[in-house]
């Protein structure tokens, strides 16, 4: 809670910069702020507050993810500087930005319906905006255009269902919605299930999985490119997180009911997204693609749902944020003014700027699950649990399409190494460099001792 | 300790060279990986034939899913452990005259490549296993996609993907395995082989043809192999060294631990079909290196017989065919690397590798027509020279399993003769051609390369005893549960 406090005074303090003029020192502030609310949420670890009459509840779970947001958006804002300092509206982008992660801080953390969706909502109306903040562009407009009609479209379809869960249950406690559905398990009314699976529509929309991913290739290629990693690694993670809470948790007595679709959805979703990334020349699109892919195995583990599917998530999400986020930010950097993505920024980067490409040939490797790196770990556990529970068809089918990726995600690997370079780009500060290489080494090392993350959540 | 020194031995001079850099990086890497040769040395003369050794190394690494840092040497492992830090020096030494681009990294990648297949050799642990498995693939995707011939970028991924697709099917019956384990579930290799042997016959089937889908296209036998002779030949040398002389032995490996002892009933149901594709890889291939023009490929596709000789032979599981197999093993290891090297040279000489527009070499380079000659000699299986001892076992395990297939294999042994007295009698003998009067003989530095694996050559064949020995124990233990396991299912 103390965490959710200090994110939410730099939001204010964003604001109030303006006024104030002082936004030479935002950034920096905004920073250091960040990480004074990680050391808040260890402070807390291992014990359980609760708010507001159980409306949010800040229990091992929430602070583990909490601190995953707070640490991924931490290195985020170090690689995204570009679009901040010196821009025209750098405090209202600040602003969203914290903004968004206090939408995000409530949705691993929220144990009321009514919470969880203020903080969707908190979440996505920033977003809506930063999709828009490259003002000029054309194809930024239409996204956050398009984002907006969906998302608002999407939670609309939440809300119904929140509306008809409520109905039958008389309680938007996800603790009393829990215990009501146990005790009445054979006896809850249709229109209960309606509302379920309206959630289920909902949340899908949210974490973009097929069928309802329509919207995220056209927006994450249309944002802006730091706005882009912003929304498949911190965004992601809360929605994840936030489908997690209300499936596996709260409807977790009803949970064979919904099994089934939500295979349907793993199986299109793996599908889907993996052969279209195949047929993308733009690295960024590729990458949308790809984060939808990743969704797709993370549900998987939602299916299966074994022992230590907490940790699993955990780590997975970990996993995928460092490699995405990594892979991200040498895209924005690459592309700097002149706003090309495609994948010629990338023809003969080794011979430019051997740790950018070193950098992301990890994330790359990561992303497509190749040991000793933490995405092959993270989808070896997937794997794992799929397989205890049964799902033989669906692990090879996994398998099929971890082969696909394969094959995109080795496509800049392999003009990077064998390219001849186009043309000169803006190298990467040191700064970046920094970050890069660390989120690099956390893939790696993370990869090597998955151990302690797993325990985490044990 | 000294398994422990001799797995990260080579990855610490990896990070030393990638990170400081030096100038003369193929000599540091040249004198650490003789080191390293000379630590397996000692470890041949200090080991103790009957079995029990001191060189185990456990230590728990991810112990909540059960996964344990495991590893040991035993005669088996010995054997490839000797093999491999034996050809890295030589493929060192080999690059020394013509070096690559960016040799830091070139090196760099050189050394963690024989990091990972140390580890191959010595994991006592399923999970370890794959991780080293894996790792392996990754410094010789990098090494011939940055320093390879033409159209890499296809050839190389295709490897990549070829290979890992294998791969993928082993880590998915190596996690039910894990799944049969009793108690909070450990992959252990003693606990993956009660696991396995506690399964039914159909069960050990179908784990059976995913355990060996990875190590058939490691191999590669027939009809996985189609990634190889383009990979063989867009490889850099010292690349295809790599792959054909150590990195193709991982596949035999798996075949000898993770295989045949942990489904032994599968196994010796199944063998008779995978047999037969080993046979058809003999025949197949070598009808293919016959037409071959190219002089690369053609090793590449004798490769490929070659191999599955050895595949047919490993499958009868009999101690002939165990023994035969790994004694070819070494064998294979030392002429390809000498085959691919004498291709190399006479490729730096006169920018071909055809073998119609080579002739006469001899006339300049009597030396080199020499050495070239013995080791072809070798590659057929001459009496006296290394190919000789490995192939006759493999023959003789193969003729006791079954009569038609012997004879089937035998052809091996003609076919070789055929395809490579053809390319020597092209390249080597007759009048000069334009192309080949540029040729010259070996320099010292190839003598130094080129002397040591011919002396090695005569030395195996005449008395492979020594060799043998080391193995002994260690396959009598896994001869002994495929007798149980028969007596167990009569």
């Amino acid at each position: 809670m103390n965490a959710l406090l200090v994110v939410c005074g730099l939001g204010f303090v964003s604001l109030v910069a303006e006024i104030a003029n002082l936004k030479k020192r935002l950034h920096v502030a905004i920073i250091i702020g960040l990480i004074v609310a990680v050391g808040l949420v260890v402070a807390d670890w291992n014990s359980e507050f609760s708010y507001y009459n159980n409306m949010l509840v800040f229990d091992q779970f929430s602070l583990t993810f909490t601190a995953l947001i707070i640490a991924v958006a931490i290195f985020w804002f170090c690689i995204s500087s570009p679009y901040f300092v010196g821009q025209p509206h750098q405090t209202d982008r600040s602003a969203l930005v914290v903004f968004t992660m206090v939408g995000g801080i409530m949705m691993v953390s929220f144990h009321n319906m009514a919470m969880l969706f203020l903080g969707i909502e908190i979440l996505s109306i920033s977003l809506y905006v930063l999709a828009g903040s490259n003002k000029d562009s054309f194809i930024s407009n239409e996204a956050a255009f398009k984002y907006f009609i969906m998302g608002s479209f999407a939670t609309g379809f939440l809300l119904m269902g929140i509306a008809l869960v409520y109905g039958a249950t008389g309680s938007f406690d996800i603790g009393k919605i829990t215990n009501h559905i146990a005790a009445n398990a054979s006896a809850m009314p249709d229109f209960f299930y309606v509302g379920l699976f309206l959630m289920l529509v909902g949340m899908t929309f949210k974490i973009s999985a097929v069928p309802f991913h329509f919207w995220a290739p056209d927006v994450y290629s249309g944002s802006p490119t730091v706005i882009t990693a912003f929304m498949s690694t911190v965004v992601k993670i809360a929605a994840v997180v936030a489908f997690y809470k209300i499936f596996a948790q709260c409807f977790e007595p009803v949970q064979t009911s919904i099994v089934n679709a939500v295979q349907v959805i793993v199986v299109l979703t793996v599908l889907v997204a993996n052969i279209t990334a195949v047929y993308q020349n733009n690295v960024k699109r590729m990458l949308a693609y790809s984060s939808i892919a990743h969704v797709g195995y993370i549900l998987l583990a939602f299916v299966s749902n074994g022992d230590n599917s907490e940790g699993t998530l955990f780590y997975y999400l970990l996993s995928y944020s460092t490699a995405s986020l990594a892979a991200f930010g040498i895209l924005s950097v690459l592309e700097g003014s002149g706003g090309s993505t495609s994948l010629e920024v990338f023809h003969g980067l080794f011979h430019r700027n051997p740790v950018a490409s070193i950098c992301m040939a990890i994330a790359l490797l990561s992303l497509a699950g190749i040991p000793p790196f933490a995405g092959f770990f993270a989808k070896y556990m997937i794997l794992g649990m799929a397989l205890d529970a049964g799902y033989l068809n669906l692990t090879i089918l996994a398998i099929i399409t971890s082969l696909i990726g394969v094959y995109y995600y080795f496509r800049p690997i392999v003009v990077m190494f064998i390219g001849n370079p186009t043309t000169d780009r803006a190298p990467l500060s040191m700064a970046q460099k920094f970050v890069v290489g660390f989120l690099a080494l956390v893939t790696l090392v993370a990869g090597i001792f998955p151990d302690a993350l797993i325990n985490l959540l044990g | 300790m000294m398994t422990l020194f001799i797995l990260f031995w080579p990855l610490v001079i990896a990070l030393v060279i990638f990170i400081l850099r030096p100038a003369n990086a193929k000599k540091i890497a040249f004198v650490a990986s003789v080191l390293e040769f000379l630590i397996a040395l000692l470890i041949v003369v200090q080991f103790d034939k009957s079995g029990s050794n001191s060189l185990a190394f456990n230590i728990p690494w991810i112990p909540s899913l059960g996964i344990s840092f495991s590893i040991a040497i035993d005669g088996i492992s010995l054997l490839l452990v000797l093999l491999t830090t034996g050809l890295v020096p030589f493929i060192i030494l080999s690059s020394f005259e013509s070096p690559a681009p960016k040799p830091a990294n070139y090196y760099a990648l050189i050394m963690v490549m024989q990091m990972a297949l140390v580890g191959v050799f010595t994991a006592l642990d399923g999970f370890l296993f794959y991780i080293f498995w894996e790792m392996a693939l990754i410094p010789i995707y990098f090494i011939c996609l940055i320093w390879g011939g033409e159209n890499r970028a296809f050839i190389t991924l295709k490897f990549f993907i070829y290979t890992l697709a294998g791969s993928l099917f082993m880590l998915v019956a190596l996690l039910y395995l894990y799944y049969q384990t009793p108690g909070s579930h450990s992959f252990q290799i003693d606990a993956i082989y009660a696991a396995g042997r506690g399964l039914s016959a159909a069960h050990q089937g179908i784990l059976y043809w995913g355990l060996f889908l990875a190590f058939a296209i490691k191999m590669p036998v027939f009809p996985f192999h189609t990634w190889q002779p383009d990979t063989y030949t867009v490889a850099p040398v010292e690349g295809t060294m790599l792959l054909s002389g150590i990195m193709l032995k991982m596949g035999f490996y798996g075949v000898i631990r993770w295989l045949l002892p942990v489904v032994p009933v599968g196994a010796s149901s199944w063998a008779m079909t995978a047999i037969i594709l080993s046979v058809i890889g003999i025949i197949y291939a070598s009808v293919i290196a016959i037409n071959q023009k190219d002089f690369k490929r053609l090793i590449a596709y004798a490769s490929i017989a070659h191999v599955g000789l050895i595949s047919a032979g490993l499958l009868t599981m009999t101690r002939i065919g165990y023994q035969g197999a790994l004694i070819q093993m070494i064998s294979h290891g030392i002429l390809a690397f000498a085959l691919f090297y004498i291709c190399e040279i006479i490729f730096q000489r006169t920018n071909s590798r055809t073998i119609a527009s080579l002739g006469g070499l001899r006339n300049n380079a009597p030396i080199l027509t020499t050495v070239f000659m013995i080791v072809i000699l070798g590659t057929i299986a001459l009496p006296f020279t290394s190919g000789f001892v490995g192939e006759f076992l493999l023959l003789n395990s193969l003729f006791s399993y079954n009569i038609f297939l012997g004879v089937a294999g035998g052809t091996t042994i003609i076919f070789g003769a055929v395809y490579m007295l053809y390319a020597f009698q092209y390249m080597m003998l007759g009048k000069s051609s334009p192309q080949s009067s540029t040729i010259a003989d070996l320099t010292s530095h190839e003598k130094m390369v080129l002397y040591p694996i011919v002396i090695l050559i005569f030395v195996i064949g005449i008395h492979p005893d020594p060799l043998l020995q080391i193995s002994e124990a260690a396959v009598s233990d896994i001869l002994k549960v495929f007798s149980t396991q028969s007596a167990n299912l009569k």
